[in-house]
């Protein structure tokens, strides 16, 4: 009897932490010039972890300062001596290139909110590296396809001269059909476009595209809209996310910018997140907070049928991605990376609030360029 | 290539140098006068855009906005001057580096508490938005015009006060001989606060006249900083007439390489190359610019000979 119950209360000690505690890292921008970013993403997914009602998740949140070897540090730390089974949050993909390759080798599951470098989703695709937001081609490729439909023919592009900004343009010709009026590579973190103006201005182009995220976009529309240049422009939505249209104001009103989200797509789950993010924040919600949510919600969606403890098993489950998108349909493509349609919006003001409405469809269940790379 | 884009590019170079000087000015006199290398000096710029921001956004009015940066600039000016920066003027530069960076930190994680992570609002105003056409057919907009007016005032003014006033003595003198001026009975520690709060209020105006421009958010001080810093270098550290010569230079040279060599480079290059190798040498050129000025003037355009 005695030895009956010391095996019982062995068992039960054994078996408690198998029942509950996954172990999810966070390394994400919260303090620096890209703060809002970080913020947002950490913000949508801890509303769906919250919605959720589990109390056995454990999320640990760390801030990166937006720099590649703080994150590397934070990511050695919570795999190695927090025993972290699943890491997300990074919003910059420099850093995702710093951290994710080393991460998924050690047998740790890691689920991107935001950044979608190529190399990631070509040749160095990984079984356990999983993208819920984009390739971050995709939104550039939807702004070239828009302007084929709007009819114009001939572009000046534009965008900082680092990885993201060489991705964005080549993004935008691979689908753009028309001539390039000019090519500019500004430099990263540049605040003053006065120069590249005057040459939008003498290039007789009629349309400009432009990636220019956060802070620069800003400066970029505040000094267009004051320039008297009247070509339209078509940009990808992160210069025109809610974060920062406030502080754009009126000089962005009418500009097309092509996003996967927004806050009118009309589903049950997109209205709720909507509705309860502002409930919870006090602000509209952002693209950046739709990705942290529906990457919460991929991984409850996986934990229901299977724990990170059992690799296989899990991955399946996060690969069927079987959970409502505030996007709608979501599936992941063969490299792991979404298979979606991607919008064409336009900046509106609501009362003083300005924000988003989508006016049609860019790309309809686009993949992404680099997938045939991909030997999983 | 243009006459008309050429022009319109030499104002930007003009109107880019010449909010520069602003910052250059008051960073170029603390550290002449006190000694003192002054990393906070961008966090005070970022003051000054913030306060305009948060006070144009409650009245509407820019002009108001203006004042409350020149107000708020002054008086974080001082109130770090007092606490913190008096104590460490017989320190080694080390100890100045590590405390006004300490500085920055503060402000830029304070700055964030009261206004938050995104980015503040900031307009034009309506008298001086949108373009005018220049004699010979140029648009350019007013603002930027109205800012390279407001930086050559300012320039007269600092001029005139440094070589004009007894302020301006006490100033020079205290470049020259520290122990002297105090001997002689001029107050130093008064002295030092009033450039210091002056410098700040300066920084404290390029912010607000700049973030209207611009995107006001934390962090926006640090790129502006480090072009100050060139500029001072290249001016020759101390000199007022130096940091606005210095200034134009950094703002013609940035402007204009960054427009001209990627044509240059379009010669003997595929466009798309010509592209980014151009843009970045062009963002090399100012720091060419000041290894040239130092091989030739090892101590600025206008430092004082060893």
């Amino acid at each position: 009897m005695k030895k009956l119950l010391l095996a019982a209360a062995a068992a039960s000690i054994c078996a408690a932490p198998a029942v509950a505690e996954v172990k999810v890292g966070m390394i994400t921008t919260l303090s620096g010039g890209g703060a809002g970013l970080g913020i947002d993403v950490r913000d949508g997914f801890m509303l769906a972890i919250a919605q959720s009602g589990r109390d056995d998740i454990d999320v640990v949140i760390e801030d990166d300062q937006r720099k590649p070897d703080i994150a590397v540090q934070l990511s050695d730390k919570m795999i190695q001596s927090e025993r972290v089974d699943v890491l997300t949050g990074i919003i910059w993909s420099n850093l995702a290139m710093a951290v994710v390759p080393a991460a998924v080798n050690q047998d740790v599951f890691y689920l991107s909110p935001n950044a979608g470098p190529s190399p990631l989703a070509g040749k160095g695709c990984n079984k356990n590296y999983f993208n819920v937001a984009w390739q971050n081609d995709n939104l550039h490729e939807a702004a070239g396809a828009y302007a084929n439909t709007a009819g114009y023919t001939n572009s000046f592009i534009l965008a900082p001269n680092y990885p993201a900004g060489t991705d964005a343009l080549t993004g935008y010709k691979r689908f753009f059909e028309g001539d390039l009026a000019g090519e500019i590579y500004t430099k990263l973190g540049q605040t003053d476009y006065a120069a590249e103006i005057a040459q939008i201005r003498a290039s007789g182009a009629d349309s400009v595209f432009f990636f220019l995220p956060g802070g620069m976009g800003i400066s970029f529309l505040k000094q267009y809209a004051d320039s008297g240049i009247d070509l339209p422009v078509v940009g990808p939505a992160f210069s025109f996310d809610q974060g920062i249209l406030q502080a754009v104001g009126g000089a962005a009103l009418g500009v097309v910018n092509t996003s996967q989200w927004n806050k009118d797509i009309d589903n049950p789950t997109n209205a709720a997140f909507v509705e309860s993010f502002q409930a919870e924040y006090g602000r509209l919600p952002s693209l950046y907070a739709s990705q942290g949510f529906d990457t919460a919600n991929l991984l409850l969606s996986a934990l229901e049928s299977a724990s990170p403890s059992d690799a296989d098993a899990f991955r399946e489950a996060l690969r069927a991605a079987d959970f409502d998108s505030t996007r709608g349909d979501f599936a992941f493509g063969p490299n792991h990376h979404p298979i979606q349609t991607i919008y064409a919006r336009e900046v509106i003001q609501e009362g003083d609030v300005f924000t988003n409405k989508i006016i049609g469809t860019a790309l309809e269940n686009h993949s992404d360029a680099y997938a045939a790379d991909c030997k999983m | 290539m243009s006459a008309i884009l050429i022009i319109e590019q030499v104002l930007n170079g003009l109107q880019f140098g010449v909010m520069l000087f602003l910052m250059a000015a008051g960073l170029t006199l603390i550290f002449g006068v006190m000694g003192l290398i002054n990393l906070a000096h961008g966090s005070l710029y970022m003051v000054g855009a913030f306060a305009a921001a948060a006070v144009a956004g409650a009245t509407g009015s820019f002009l108001l906005g203006l004042v409350a940066a020149l107000a708020a600039a002054a008086l974080a000016g001082t109130l770090i001057e007092v606490v913190v920066i008096r104590r460490l003027y017989a320190a080694p530069h080390l100890d100045q580096v590590l405390a006004t960076f300490a500085l920055i930190l503060v402000f830029s994680e304070g700055t964030r508490w009261i206004f938050g992570s995104f980015p503040l609002f900031l307009e034009i105003p309506d008298a001086l938005s949108g373009p005018v056409t220049l004699p010979g057919g140029i648009e350019y907009p007013l603002y930027r015009l109205t800012l390279i007016g407001i930086g050559l005032a300012i320039a007269v003014g600092l001029w005139a006060l440094i070589e004009r006033t007894r302020i301006g003595i006490q100033i020079r003198a205290g470049e020259n001989d520290r122990e002297m001026i105090a001997a002689l009975g001029v107050d130093i520690s008064r002295l030092y606060t009033l450039i210091f709060a002056l410098g700040a209020a300066l920084a404290g105006l390029a912010g607000a006249l700049v973030g209207a421009i611009q995107s006001v958010q934390v962090g926006m001080g640090e790129p502006v900083l480090i072009l100050a810093f060139v500029v001072i270098v290249i001016g020759g550290i101390g000199s007022i007439r130096g940091a606005f010569i210095g200034a134009l230079l950094v703002g013609l040279t940035d402007t204009l390489g960054g427009v001209f060599l990627p044509e240059v480079f379009k010669l003997f290059m595929e466009p798309g190359a010509a592209q980014k190798s151009g843009a970045a040498i062009a963002s090399m050129g100012i720091y060419i610019l000041m290894g040239c000025v130092l091989v030739w003037r090892p101590t600025g355009l206008f430092g004082a000979r060893p």
